[in-house]
């Protein structure tokens, strides 16, 4: 199989694991690129890359920025922090007039659930979700699926854990979909106050308590804990949080022996991982970054229906 | 006045009028907007009839002949908002799903608080396709803070007050909203979700919301409010109506304060019983976004169960008229709301009668004479004397819902492109046919 079931990409949830397997596949040989002096190919020269973001967001902007001119498309970039109807222009304006410029595929990050969806509706282009309000973000699960694929040779089997506020956390979801599919098994942890209404219904082991869910893990996925999830009154203080669900060395005693550290990032160092495991041998949260960049070409260039290879 | 005995007659049609506790084949007789009979066929009215022009018959032969049907919960967007709907474009709506009464919600901008509101509201409607009557704000500007002036508005004709949209959150305000009411003898409607702990919400909470990452509206929030407010109507002894009834919890907890005997009553809407918070995830259609949200099969089911006890008295639309360009949006940037006025009685028909859950008299009665007594309106029978408001309803009629054919002036229904069976065939308001098929 060498295409997509879908011209979008914008979830995890559904999507087939000969899809998922096609794309770790691809990354690998896009990942070798970037090890060259040379790190540029031609194959979307002549497509356009709207990059669409009306949340905030450095590392995932400049990931997709990043990989979009590896893979030589031209790109354009629309960022504003507020909404649509604030703006007084709506969303299906706002891309309908940029897409009449002429875009070929666009790359959305929005604070609402479905937007990415809204844009199938509205546009031609291909559509690849970067993070859907409290939904999916489904090229950051596929890079945590390539690192871990590539530090254990397989998905299937490993168990992994997802550390932090489960409620809020698209990282979660699209991790979730995309490791059972692969044939992970899959824990999750964090405060009480932030496991989202009938958790366990994702078919995952969910524990309040972090010793509980690391035991026998091979794989710890840390999430960043947001600070207006302690004023929203959802947790008492960051104090009480990093004395439950901090990531120490003593923590990772429970873990297996050939244990992987993981933080999508930014990282609230001291806070939800300690520097001392942040920056330990077993973490492998600058490798995440690199292979972003790699999913981030085999995405664009699967979805581009682009004929020629990587090379 | 025309020489005829009768203006208008409806003749042949199956007459159901839980009122009166008919539901004969019969001819509905009717002379300067008023009934005057609802009778077999005789060698007298044979007699009678001779004369009468055959535009003046209606023949509603495999027809149902019931009283006007009665919406205790509608958006009638004037003044304020009158690019989602008008009086004029809302009652026609209204005509158009058989209803020949409306009630009308507060919360237009000015908001209904004051005597000029209600009576600009009523000027407006005069002479229009239905009847409108005024709900009223329970506070000033609907703010939940100062309760107000219930005795002025109720003096030019208001029947209840509410501050639909919102829950009274302060308890002390609603205790006092409830004693007040009482000296006008007029009900409270309450619509019942917390506030706090709906805060931000968007949809049900169950695994759907979980799954999607959208931000809930609880049942508890409603199962909290319902049990406050029995509370508080079992202690102050006033009228209180719950309006949009979802939940399962909520629905037991009516139950069993109408078991103790305290006054309240409830509404359930066609969407309600209808529809699932499942359908959200699949297309985010922002006409799904609605307050109270779509609920579980469970809460459905026993939404379902209410009706059919008699838990829940009436069947109401919260018809809720959104613009296009108000609702192609993202989801949870879509104001909440959907119409309902004329898919109403196709829902009804498919959902609960079709389904053995209802049988077509205790349907009517929840859109007619339970309505009526509660709020104390005029029509919801065919007894003699009373205004000639009349829906036929053509009870097997197969349509398509499409967006074309609203006569409501927004089109934000989740039901375009639906199969319904039973649709309004003729519409009599005070002896004048103001909506024909």
């Amino acid at each position: 199989m060498s295409r997509l079931s879908s011209r979008h990409l914008l979830g995890l949830e559904g999507v087939p694991a000969e899809d998922i397997q096609l794309i770790l596949d691809t990354t690998e040989s896009f990942r070798e690129v970037l090890e060259r002096r040379i790190k540029k190919l031609p194959t979307l020269r002549g497509i356009t890359v709207l990059n669409l973001f009306y949340e905030p967001s450095t590392r995932t902007r400049i990931s997709f920025e990043l990989a979009e001119k590896r893979l030589s498309a031209d790109t354009v970039n629309f960022s504003t922090s507020t909404s649509s109807v604030k703006k007084g222009e709506s969303l299906r304006d706002t891309v309908q007039n940029i897409e009449a410029m002429k875009i070929d595929m666009a790359v959305v990050r929005h604070g609402s659930t479905g937007a990415p969806y809204f844009l199938t509706q509205c546009m031609d282009s291909n559509i690849i979700n970067a993070g859907d309000g409290a939904h999916e973000h489904p090229t950051q699960a596929l890079l945590d699926m390539y690192t871990i694929r590539k530090r254990y040779g397989k998905l299937n089997g490993l168990r992994v854990v997802l550390v932090g506020d489960v409620m809020h956390s698209r990282v979660i979801r699209s991790n979730i979909w995309g490791l059972k599919t692969m044939g992970a098994s899959v824990a999750l942890c964090g405060p009480s106050t932030l496991m989202p209404y009938e958790v366990e219904k994702f078919g995952c082991d969910a524990y309040t308590h972090l010793d509980e869910a690391l035991e026998g893990a091979d794989v710890v996925n840390i999430m960043r804990i947001q600070l207006e999830r302690q004023q929203a009154g959802l947790f008492p203080s960051q104090r009480e949080y990093t004395k439950l669900f901090g990531i120490n060395k003593e923590r990772l005693k429970r873990l297996n022996k050939n244990y992987t550290i993981m933080h999508p990032g930014p990282m609230n160092r001291g806070v939800e991982i300690s520097s001392e495991v942040a920056d330990g041998d077993r973490s492998v949260i600058l490798d995440q970054v690199t292979n972003g960049q790699a999913v981030r070409m085999a995405v664009l260039y699967l979805l581009s229906g682009r004929e020629e290879g990587g090379e | 006045m025309t020489a005829y005995k009768y203006d208008l007659v409806i003749k042949n049609g199956q007459v159901i009028d839980p009122a009166l506790g008919f539901g004969k084949k019969a001819f509905v007789l009717i002379k300067d907007g008023l009934i005057v009979g609802v009778e077999q066929e005789t060698a007298t009215l044979k007699k009678n009839l001779k004369n009468i022009p055959e535009d003046k018959i209606i023949d509603a032969s495999d027809m149902l002949v019931v009283p006007g049907l009665i919406d205790v919960h509608v958006h009638l967007r004037e003044p304020g908002r009158e690019y989602a709907e008008t009086i004029e474009s809302g009652c026609r709506a209204a005509a158009a799903g058989g209803f020949t009464s409306i009630c009308c919600m507060p919360n237009t901008s000015p908001c209904i608080d004051n005597q000029e509101t209600v009576k600009f509201v009523q000027d407006r409607a005069h002479n229009s396709d239905a009847r409108v009557y005024v709900f009223g704000a329970i506070t000033k500007n609907i703010e939940g803070k100062e309760l107000a002036e219930i005795g002025d508005l109720v003096s030019v004709g208001v029947v209840a007050i509410t501050d639909d949209g919102h829950y009274v959150q302060n308890p002390d305000i609603m205790r006092r909203a409830l004693q007040y009411s009482k000296m006008f003898n007029i009900p409270v409607a309450q619509h019942a979700e917390d506030d706090f702990l709906c805060a931000g919400g968007m949809m049900n909470e169950s695994f759907q919301s979980t799954r999607l990452g959208i931000k809930p509206r609880p049942a508890v929030a409603e199962e909290i409010a319902v049990l406050r407010d029995i509370a508080l109507a079992r202690v102050t002894g006033a009228r209180l109506h719950f309006q949009h009834i979802t939940t399962k919890r909520a629905v037991d907890a009516i139950r069993r304060a109408k078991q103790e005997g305290i006054s309240v009553t409830a509404e359930a809407t066609p969407h309600h019983f209808t529809l699932t918070d499942d359908e959200i995830g699949k297309e985010f259609n922002t006409n799904l976004r609605v307050n109270p949200p779509l609920r579980t099969a469970e809460d459905r089911q026993a939404v379902i169960e209410g009706l059919i006890d008699g838990t829940i008295d009436c069947i109401a639309t919260d018809h809720a008229p959104h613009s296009e360009e108000e609702k192609d949006c993202e989801f949870d940037q879509a104001p909440a709301g959907m119409i309902g006025l004329e898919t109403c009685l196709g829902l009804v028909k498919s959902q609960l009668i079709d389904k053995g859950y209802l049988n077509w008299a205790d349907a009517v009665r929840k859109m007619t004479i339970n309505p009526a007594r509660i709020f104390k309106l005029p029509g919801g029978t065919l007894a003699s004397g009373r205004p000639a408001d009349i829906t036929v309803i053509d009870p097997n009629r197969k349509w398509k819902v499409k967006a074309e054919n609203f006569k409501s002036k927004s089109k934000n229904s989740p039901f375009i492109g639906r199969m319904l069976s039973g649709q309004a065939a003729v519409t009599v308001l005070g002896g004048r046919v103001v909506y024909k098929r």
